[in-house]
């Protein structure tokens, strides 16, 4: 504000006090340099193309006993959930009339199950599961659709290889006016 | 005093809107003609008990009237299992003007209000810039501000009307999810310039710092648009239901998109799919395609009164109102119907208009105890108008219920009930 009330004092006309203030605004730097390591902890983002996965692996069968623990109150026993909107399994939707839309039906990337399970679930303890468990639980949720073998121990390279059953029913209209 | 010739301009009672402009509605309705006639005799005003003790004493802290204290937002949790989630809707048929109190601002959460020091609050700016950069919220402060009126709507709102039949609603419960206010912030463009946007970053990808952490992608050439950082509303800090100690704002577009309780923004050259923009807030397509990313929302209107569950009391002279919006562009007509759409009247609007914003119209209309459907159709500054519901969801199915901007239909009954109805 200093700087802004000499220029003011300084200049006569309103064309070089706009020059003045513009030059004001591009100094304004007040962020503070920071590397992305030290970002490790804190960012949660993972993306379909396999960025932002932890070290971590889990198989269906492992995931069962944790999914029976923290997640059948809401999702119930084998994901049919307790509300249309906490089921996990079934649907589909090209044959019915008004199609359920779920996890196997619906989601188009098995990343968004991970990216969502390790930053908001459980709902009453978001981010409290390990990075093992949250690879766990999920091969468990694309088991119970019948998506992966309860062999398959997930990882961030074959979870990037998970292939879901409506990946092409989506259309990018973010450029849409 | 001479009855004036009130100007019909539609059918079943529409009137004008010149005559809101000086012309005066005495002596134009039954019940005000008749107060001419005579005097009551029962009316001996006298000097009230408030006028003759001392008020109450200046206070740090505003509050309204107690006899205002009905005026609620309407909130309710779907699932007591999932703690926070769930919405509160504005009082739209209370309500006036173009600008929503923040006390009554429509809210939505997905995982609760968190309590947050803006002391400890930290906004991240990295992924693909030049230097990544974490700012504080006192600094921020010193940035350079812009202040601006918008509406925001969620994007479910009125999604109910997709139903097969009409639900039993008010104007707040079936339209409660929009708001208007002055959102003062930092231009996005000028945090993303400091950090120094790299050429191939298409994305950024905005997460809060709720307990869901609660992110969505947005292409960089929208948030290097109109985008800001919000940290005021209505000239105070954003309040913790709406992001405090800041929270993104995308002028126009599904609330969900100006993500509350901001603290990280990467720059990406994909967007994460976040699950609030796969399996939820996308427009599944009667070719069982789903759109993805669908952020404008749609040239709307909504009469608040009368609407739906008021009763009128008698016949004359009633202020048809109700707000109108688009996320394209700023609102250039508002048309009133009493008789379910085959004839429309202009409806008066405030003329500072500005784009993205709310817009309150008015009209006068006279009820004489007949049956009437009222409906409002606006037209924005693109030339986008309102649809009919009808057209609106044979186009659109109603597979999804998002972005619903059809037009709404409020019967009136002889009784004087107003009702929802798809008419």
């Amino acid at each position: 504000m200093f700087t802004l009330k000499k220029l003011l004092t300084a200049s006569a006309v309103s064309a070089s006090l706009s020059i003045g203030l513009s030059a004001a605004v591009q100094a304004q730097s007040l962020g503070t340099p920071i590397n992305e390591s030290q970002l490790q902890g804190f960012d949660l983002i993972a993306q379909p193309n396999g960025s932002g996965y932890p070290q971590g692996s889990g198989t269906a069968m492992q995931g069962k006993a944790i999914f029976e623990r923290r997640c059948v109150a809401c999702h119930g026993m084998t994901g049919e959930g307790t509300s249309a909107n906490t089921r996990l399994v079934g649907g589909d939707m090209q044959s019915e009339e008004r199609p359920i839309r779920t996890v196997g039906s619906y989601w188009p990337h098995a990343s968004t199950l991970f990216d969502y399970v390790q930053r908001a679930m459980p709902a009453d303890a978001p981010k409290s599961l390990t990075s093992d468990e949250v690879y766990q639980v999920i091969a468990y949720v694309l088991h119970l659709n019948g998506i992966i073998e309860d062999s398959l121990v997930l990882n961030k390279e074959t979870l990037m290889q998970v292939e879901m059953p409506n990946k092409d029913g989506f259309i990018d209209s973010s450029q849409a006016l | 005093m001479t009855k004036q010739e009130l100007e019909k301009v539609a059918a079943n009672g529409l009137i004008n809107r010149r005559h809101l402009l000086g012309l005066g509605l005495a002596g134009m309705g039954t019940a005000a003609s008749t107060s001419l006639l005579g005097a009551d005799a029962g009316l001996n005003l006298e000097i009230p008990g408030w006028s003759k003790q001392p008020g109450a004493n200046a206070s740090g802290y505003g509050s309204r009237s107690r006899f205002t204290d009905d005026m609620q937002r309407m909130s309710g949790n779907p699932n007591p299992l999932y703690p926070g989630g769930g919405a509160s809707r504005s009082p739209l048929h209370q309500l006036q003007g173009s600008i929503t109190p923040n006390s009554l601002h429509f809210e939505r959460h997905h995982a609760g209000i968190p309590d947050i020091d803006p002391a400890q609050h930290k906004l991240v700016i990295h992924g693909l810039v030049r230097q990544p950069l974490v700012f504080n919220y006192e600094d921020l402060l010193r940035y350079p501000m812009v202040s601006k009126i918008y509406f925001l709507e969620c994007s479910g709102n009125s999604g109910s009307l997709f139903g097969p039949n009409p639900a039993d609603g008010s104007a707040q419960s079936l339209h409660g999810l929009v708001s208007g206010a002055e959102w003062t912030g930092i231009p996005l463009s000028t945090l993303l310039d400091e950090a120094g946007v790299d050429p191939e970053a298409r994305w950024i990808n905005a997460v809060g710092a709720d307990a869901a952490s609660m992110g969505r992608s947005i292409p960089l050439n929208r948030a290097m648009d109109d985008v800001m950082l919000a940290l005021f509303q209505n000239g105070e800090p954003v309040r913790p239901g709406q992001g405090y100690p800041m929270r993104l704002f995308v002028p126009g577009c599904e609330g969900n998109i100006s993500v509350k309780w901001l603290t990280q923004i990467k720059l990406t050259r994909e967007p994460t799919h976040f699950r609030d923009e796969t399996s939820k807030y996308t427009d599944t397509r009667l070719d069982r395609k789903s759109q993805q990313f669908t952020f404008p929302m749609g040239t709307k209107s909504v009469i608040t009164a009368p609407s739906g569950q008021m009763k009128l009391e008698r016949q004359g002279i009633y202020q048809v109102t109700g707000i109108a919006w688009s996320g394209r562009g700023s609102i250039r007509q508002v048309e009133v119907s009493a008789d379910g759409g085959r004839t429309w009247a202009d409806a008066m609007i405030d003329s500072h208009q500005s784009e993205k914003a709310l817009a309150r119209f008015r009209i006068p209309w006279q009820w004489s105890g007949g049956d009437a459907v009222l409906q409002s159709r606006a037209t924005d500054s693109q030339g986008n108008v309102q649809p009919t519901r009808t057209s609106l969801v044979t186009e659109k199915g109603n597979i999804s219920t998002y972005h619903f901007h059809g037009i709404q239909s409020w019967a009136v009954n002889t009784a004087g009930d107003v009702a929802n109805v798809y008419a």
